[in-house]
């Protein structure tokens, strides 16, 4: 049977297979289990709909537990287990981890994991909240809104392949196909190198840690006026923490860019830098997550309220006041979410990495330090214990994301 | 002084779409003026040309002397006060209210005298901490004032604020505004609003706006007594003011008008010789009219009554193609639903239309 048949019925039975469930079900329980009529009609209505909902649940539930629920207690189970030779299991408690954290290349991908949890999402919202506000009411805005949204369409492995070609090297005597070499040997050392190469990383590196200061700091303001939210009050803290370590390393990084000694003439392999070539492989997930951020922020701007801006304008507000001190913080509760979102994006990242470097040169991250464990070293106590870790990892995250989605919907 | 000079101001939208005309209209320092009109009538668009939200494309706008077209907003001298009081939803109502002071970079204690002076005004002391979605629709409401008080104005501006506010809260509100103008006579005030009630409540001169211009300012009894032209006839008074077509058969200090319907108008307006013949429209209010013997401006037969108490409310059923002739008869008359009733009404409350305007005013 050709390949194509073959899918056709099987959306055929699957979607049939899932209307008759719903149907029959529901049939059954109106018509034999508790029909309404006869002397118990108004009792037999009222139970019939009590159990309705958990009829049309049960294959979600049932889903959801076979593949989520279940794989995490086995993984759970795994972590705490080993693999005999020739077959078996042995409980070796928590061996797995300690042998994990021994590890160098495990705090490898723990430190580069929490740097792209630091620069992804910050520069992702960041940027979205730019193109948001500033294709709000030009013209050809929401042209320019669909061709940054676009690579949300692409798969992270092929953003990946893409990038790759970006980032590619040949010999000097060959022309450069990757256009970051192409541009990188424009550059001959002069003033015009410094200014572009230095004075102006170093502006936006600046810039970018005052942005992160701010929101951080407007993050801490409610906690030390003393409008305690509860929950929120440890999460506010932990992320104007982050934002401090985001303009600490900025400016560090200010400091080893003005230092920093450039081979001009000589095309380089970006991805084989340490530190960089993370970065590199940052400004992907970046040229995605941008148009994610930009979209949900872009509706949440167009919800403000028009007359608070005009009142801020009577009031004597200029552009950036009213962007920073109405707008913004009109839309916090979204920026939050956008900004969690991503956040979980990239604790899971592990295609771009895996089709890019496959951790090597110091790339790696904890989602592809799994696979390797897991699939290639095929060491499955090991690997169930750092996926155990991005679990442990993400779910705070996940809560406080739900958390604040649902206060945006109320 | 701190007037507002209107001269030759329009409006038009991408060059083409023209909403306001040559609008001329001098206002003195203390006057509340009330900018009132149909929906689409351009008297929001106006009030936001003044606030210089909106780009003025004709004439120029003088605020306190000074030519103002091309200055921003916050350096006009106005405030002003949102229909939907645009409150920042995430600052205290104190935020709120020194937020335009702050920006100014006031020092904090002159923001703090000037908030607690409002505060006082408005009896928002209670609230100070609180956030918008705390306080009522009425509260909300004071904020929105409250932020307009402590930047001091030269003129005030408000666009339809009562017009969130259920029925009784817009009573109430609507004395407090007019006891806050009374607290405050040297600022000049500007108030848009549909309801005529605010307008003669509120105003010291109304002006109507139809037509992409002005039809009429005056006091409030000025366009109540005195209406220049039709529009401001019937859109000024609850119901309209009934409008009878007839000629002039006699002219002098009073003129005789026979009306089409075969009855006999009397208008204490005076006109010459010359108008003898003259096609006229006669305006009655509904309210003017009372029941008399003989010599009746209008009979007819009531098609359909609608007792207040108060008053009783008479529509008549409509004779040839005239319009509904309604009146308005004080005390309760439930029972004359189907009757013939006789109307006339004293010369003094009679107007006198021809093309539309009135003849009191050539």
């Amino acid at each position: 049977m050709s390949p194509a048949l073959q899918g056709l019925i099987t959306i055929a039975i699957g979607v049939g297979g899932c209307l008759s469930y719903f149907y029959l079900s529901n049939l059954f329980l109106d018509k034999v289990l508790f029909p309404a009529r006869g002397p118990n009609a108004g009792r037999n209505i009222n139970r019939a709909n009590m159990i309705r909902p958990w009829l049309f649940l049960a294959p979600a539930l049932m889903a959801l537990g076979l593949y989520l629920a279940y794989p995490v207690i086995e993984t759970l189970r795994l972590s705490l287990t080993e693999r005999i030779p020739g077959g078996g299991y042995r409980w070796v408690g928590l061996d797995n981890y300690s042998l994990m954290f021994a590890e160098a290349k495990f705090w490898e991908a723990m430190r580069n994991n929490m740097l792209w949890l630091i620069v992804v999402p910050a520069a992702s919202t960041a940027f979205g909240l730019l193109v948001a506000q500033l294709t709000d009411r030009i013209r050809w805005g929401s042209f320019a809104k669909s061709l940054i949204f676009m690579p949300m369409a692409i798969s992270f492995v092929g953003a990946a392949v893409i990038f790759k070609l970006v980032y590619d090297t040949r010999p000097i005597e060959q022309d450069q196909i990757g256009i970051l070499n192409a541009l990188w040997l424009q550059f001959d050392g002069g003033a015009g190198s410094w200014l572009l190469l230095k004075a102006l990383p170093a502006l936006i590196l600046a810039g970018f840690a005052a942005l992160s200061g701010f929101v951080g700091w407007l993050i801490l303001r409610p906690v030390i006026a003393g409008r305690f939210h509860g929950f929120g009050t440890p999460a506010r803290i932990v992320a104007t923490a982050a934002s401090a370590a985001i303009v600490v390393l900025s400016v560090r990084g200010i400091f080893e860019l003005i230092g920093a000694d450039f081979n001009y003439g000589a095309p380089q392999t970006w991805l084989t830098v340490p530190f960089w070539n993370s970065l590199f492989l940052m400004v992907v997930l970046i040229w995605i997550q941008t148009g994610f951020a930009m979209v949900i922020l872009s509706a949440a701007l167009r919800g403000i309220p028009e007359e608070t801006i005009e009142a801020a304008i009577v009031d004597g507000a200029g552009p950036f006041q009213i962007f920073f001190q109405i707008k913004v913080p009109q839309i916090m509760g979204t920026i939050v979410v956008v900004w969690t979102t991503i956040t979980l994006v990239v604790l899971k990242v592990f295609d771009i990495v895996f089709a890019m470097t496959n951790g090597q040169w110091e790339t790696q991250v904890l989602a592809n330090y799994m696979f390797d464990k897991l699939f290639r070293a095929n060491n499955w106590g090991v690997g169930s214990a750092s996926a155990m870790i991005i679990m442990l990892l993400v779910t705070p995250i996940l809560v406080w994301n739900v958390y604040n989605a649902r206060k945006e919907m109320r | 002084m701190a007037g507002l000079k209107l001269t030759g101001v329009g409006k038009t939208y991408g060059g083409t779409v023209n909403v306001l005309n040559d609008i001329n209209l001098d206002i003195e320092q203390g006057e509340l003026i009330v900018f009132v009109g149909p929906s689409g009538c351009g008297k929001s668009t106006l009030l936001r040309m003044i606030a210089g939200l909106e780009s003025i494309t004709a004439g120029t706008l003088e605020i306190d002397g000074l030519l103002v077209n091309d200055v921003p907003p916050a350096q006009r001298g106005i405030a002003m006060v949102f229909q939907s009081y645009a409150l920042y939803p995430h600052m205290t109502v104190r935020d709120n209210m020194s937020f335009a002071l702050k920006l100014a970079k006031k020092s904090a204690s002159e923001i703090d005298a000037a908030v607690t002076k409002a505060t006082k005004i408005l009896q928002l002391e209670p609230y100070l901490d609180r956030l918008p979605k705390a306080l009522s629709g009425g509260q909300r409401q004071r904020v929105a004032i409250g932020r307009a008080i402590v930047r001091d104005p030269k003129v005030y501006l408000f666009d339809e604020p009562l017009s969130n506010l259920d029925a009784a809260l817009r009573v109430a509100t609507r004395i407090e505004i007019a006891q806050l103008k009374e607290s405050m006579p040297k600022s000049t005030m500007i108030y848009v609003t549909h309801d005529q009630v605010e307008a003669m409540t509120l105003a010291s001169r109304i002006v109507v706006l139809a037509d992409k211009g002005i039809a009429q300012v005056g006091t409030p009894l000025e366009l109540y007594e005195r209406p220049e032209n039709e529009f401001v006839a019937q859109f000024i008074g609850s119901p309209a003011m009934n409008l009878l077509a007839g000629e002039i058969i006699e002219t002098g200090k009073e003129t005789v008008v026979k009306l089409a319907s075969g009855g006999i108008a009397r208008s204490a307006v005076p006109t010459t010789a010359a108008d003898k013949g003259l096609k006229v429209n006669v305006g009655v209010r509904p309210e003017a009219l009372v029941q008399v013997k003989d010599q009746p401006i209008f009979s007819g037969k009531v098609a359909y009554t609608e007792a207040l108490g108060e008053v009783t409310i008479l529509y008549f059923e409509p004779q040839d193609q005239a319009d509904h002739v309604i009146s308005k008869l004080s005390g309760i008359h439930a029972d004359f639903r189907g009757k013939t009733v006789s109307l006339g009404a004293d010369p003094a409350k009679v107007q006198i239309f021809h093309n539309g305007r009135s003849l009191y005013y050539r």
